[in-house]
């Protein structure tokens, strides 16, 4: 995945809550087998409308999107954050994200920065007084700031996913290190499930079933 | 120590749980479909690797299938390449596979259960964050991301955070004419779309205990509306009579003991949840969600809200919004608001009860003129069942359509979507913008009211199709 320490670029500020996924990439996108090319979907429901802010001059070339609370929630499709990145966008900044958007950010290396809905405001503010303004996010030091007006604010990531966006690691090769471990847990730890999936099409019992 | 189910369920599968890293956690069963699985297994193939337990790995066709007999292609190429994927896929790395037209096809979540191979005590996963739906039977199951399919498939674990925990309990019984569909409709309604991030929630209390598994599967379907990744309902009888004589269980004394063992899945009598919600039962009633989230809900006898209504500025804007989307004047009786399509389907209500439900309220009726109405069962399994009851007859006698299985209108990926402007009423699980198709307006409601709302042709309750 790609590898992220500090991110520099211009940010637009999408005002609105509950930005799901359905609206970040329309379920009509999702029939691709690729992961490229997703950019094009991003928002297709709004992308058409002149006053959406994306479709705003002043903001073209932006890298890092400000939203309102909750952006992200709904379904689980790791598209969102294709279409966000192959757009552009390499940092999310909002109050709130969804769970599982969250943690499909973390193995892409797209920057989640969770502050309070104040900063979050203030940050809005400033780049809607000067779309042109430079934002700097620095993964190492997790920080967000705004140079030129002295607006900086610290934001939280859990250990592993700093450690992953600096390093660009891939989480199965590191799983597969352990290998011996799932060896053990599954000769071990675990009671046997009840049936097998054969790979020919059929359910087979594994243990007890009499016929 | 006391421990939650969620506990439990967590403790047994842990690989390895490094200080300070997060919790390697074994998966017991891996639910793949079309959409979610191609990037993943692509990475698979680009890094050489295999997949370690294909004996644990179903996979099947359900978003993008056409619910068209069986007998017609698939029309959409970009649909059909992406299901021909999944099958070359399968095929390569000798995964069991159920396609378009295959007996145990079907909408993943309602096939797991249907099947016997969702189990007490697992931990499932599924590129899809419906796969909540199996908590009903007390294991432990949530949605992934592509990337996280492919780690499953190349190690059969994932790297977790331990979740936190949240009961949430519906006390004393439900009214008649409330149904599982309204119970978490209310739930979404009270804890907000993110009022349930970060936890697993367990559903107790005796308006969740008294529902079939059918209900217990509505209910924690919809635990990622709320926010929450995972639901949970505890172990009971309830639960062991519906998995007898299923495929994936054994027979007889095997049966009793694994039966035996499942009911350890309960959370202890004195075990900490780190959030508690408590909901009166004798308060709820039928819903209908108004706006573009799930938690934009309102009683079917109540009114379109007004903006006015909330203090909070961004709380208005965002309902503001929503109404222009919907097309809705605050202070509009959802009785008074007439429907253009109804679709009863969706892993959320697609299995042989809620057809049987609707069924009861479409018998003998007809549905209103200028309304589409479509029946999408959830699997071949249930469909073939509710043709053996008659149900099928039922519908096409009154007007709806009978369709083959598939997730169809609820995710708009097949044929099957609203046109812009169109209004439904919808038995799925999320009314976002655009959901159903492009410009289409959506309303959750319940088995029963989709099929009163087909009757009238706008939001009504089955005592008004009685009457």
């Amino acid at each position: 995945m790609k590898q992220v320490r500090i991110h520099e670029g211009r940010a637009v500020p999408i005002e609105r809550s509950d930005v799901d996924t359905d609206q970040i990439i329309p379920s009509e996108w999702l029939k691709r087998v690729e992961r490229t090319g997703f950019g094009r979907g991003l928002f297709g429901e709004w992308r058409d409308d002149p006053s959406f802010v994306l479709n705003d001059p002043s903001y073209a070339g932006a890298s890092i999107l400000i939203a309102g609370p909750r952006f992200g929630t709904g379904s689980s499709r790791e598209h969102a954050i294709w279409a966000l990145m192959d757009y552009g966008f390499s940092a999310i900044v909002a109050p709130s994200f969804g769970d599982i958007f969250r943690n499909n950010s973390s193995k892409q290396g797209l920057v989640i920065i969770q502050l309070a809905d104040a900063d979050v405001d203030e940050l809005t503010r400033l780049v809607k007084q000067n779309p042109a303004r430079l934002v700097v996010v620095d993964v190492d030091h997790l920080c967000i700031e705004v140079p030129e007006d002295g607006w900086r604010r610290k934001f939280v990531l859990d250990p592993i996913t700093r450690g992953r966006l600096l390093n660009g690691l891939d989480d199965i090769g590191l799983t597969m290190s352990h290998e011996a471990a799932i060896n053990r847990y599954e000769s071990a730890s675990h009671a046997p499930l009840s049936y097998v999936f054969d790979g020919k099409g059929s359910i087979s019992p594994s243990y007890g079933k009499s016929s | 120590m006391d421990r939650t189910l969620f506990e439990k369920i967590w403790d047994e599968h842990v690989v390895e749980s490094p200080v300070g890293e997060p919790t390697l956690l074994y998966i017991d069963l891996h639910l793949v479909h079309e959409v979610t699985s191609p990037q993943a297994f692509e990475g698979l193939r680009l890094e050489g690797r295999k997949v370690r337990r294909p004996d644990r790995t179903l996979a099947t066709a359900d978003h993008n299938v056409p619910t068209d007999p069986i007998s017609t292609p698939v029309a959409d190429p970009v649909s059909r390449r992406q299901l021909e994927a999944l099958e070359v896929n399968c095929q390569e790395f000798g995964v069991t596979f159920f396609a378009r037209g295959h007996e145990n096809q079907g909408i993943v979540h309602v096939i797991g259960p249907e099947l016997g191979v969702t189990q007490p005590g697992m931990t499932i996963v599924c590129g899809d964050s419906h796969t909540s739906t199996h908590g009903a039977f007390g294991s432990l199951a949530f949605g992934i991301g592509t990337s996280e399919v492919e780690h499953v498939l190349a190690t059969q674990t994932l790297l977790q955070q331990k979740a936190k925990t949240m009961s949430v309990t519906v006390q004393g019984a439900a009214p008649a004419g409330v149904t599982a569909k309204d119970i978490v409709l209310a739930i979404v309604g009270v804890l907000g779309t993110g009022g349930g991030a970060g936890y697993v929630i367990e559903y107790r209390g005796k308006a969740i205990t008294d529902l079939s598994m059918e209900g217990r599967m509505t209910v924690c379907n919809m635990s990622i509306e709320a926010g929450a990744r995972a639901g949970l309902v505890a172990v009971d009888d309830t639960t062991i009579e519906y998995l007898r004589g299923r495929p994936g269980v054994p027979d007889g004394a095997a049966f009793e003991v694994l039966a035996d063992h499942w009911r350890c899945y309960v959370s202890d009598a004195a075990a900490n949840f780190d959030a508690e919600v408590m909901i009166d039962a004798s308060q709820l009633v039928p819903y209908v969600t108004w706006g573009t989230n799930p938690a934009q809900v309102v009683a079917l006898s109540g009114a379109v809200p007004s903006p006015n209504a909330y203090d909070d500025p961004d709380e208005r804007d965002a309902t503001r919004r929503s109404l222009a989307y919907m097309g809705l004047e605050p202070g509009t009786r959802m009785r008074d608001i007439p429907v253009d399509v109804v679709f009863i389907g969706s892993c959320t209500n697609s299995r042989i009860e809620d057809l049987r439900d609707a069924a009861e309220v479409a018998k003998g009726r007809h549905v209103a003129s200028g309304v589409r109405a479509l029946v999408v069962p959830g699997s071949h399994r249930v469909k073939r069942q509710a043709e053996e009851e008659g149900l099928d007859q039922i519908f096409l006698g009154a007007g709806f359509e009978w369709r083959e299985p598939g997730c169809s209108m609820c995710v708009g990926m097949n044929p099957d979507h609203l046109a812009a402007g169109q209004r439904s009423a919808s038995t799925s699980n999320r009314n976002f913008e655009g959901r159903q198709g492009r410009g289409g307006r959506t309303h959750l409601v319940s088995p029963v009211v989709a099929a009163a709302t087909a009757i009238k042709g706008h939001f009504a309750s089955p005592d008004e199709v009685h009457e």
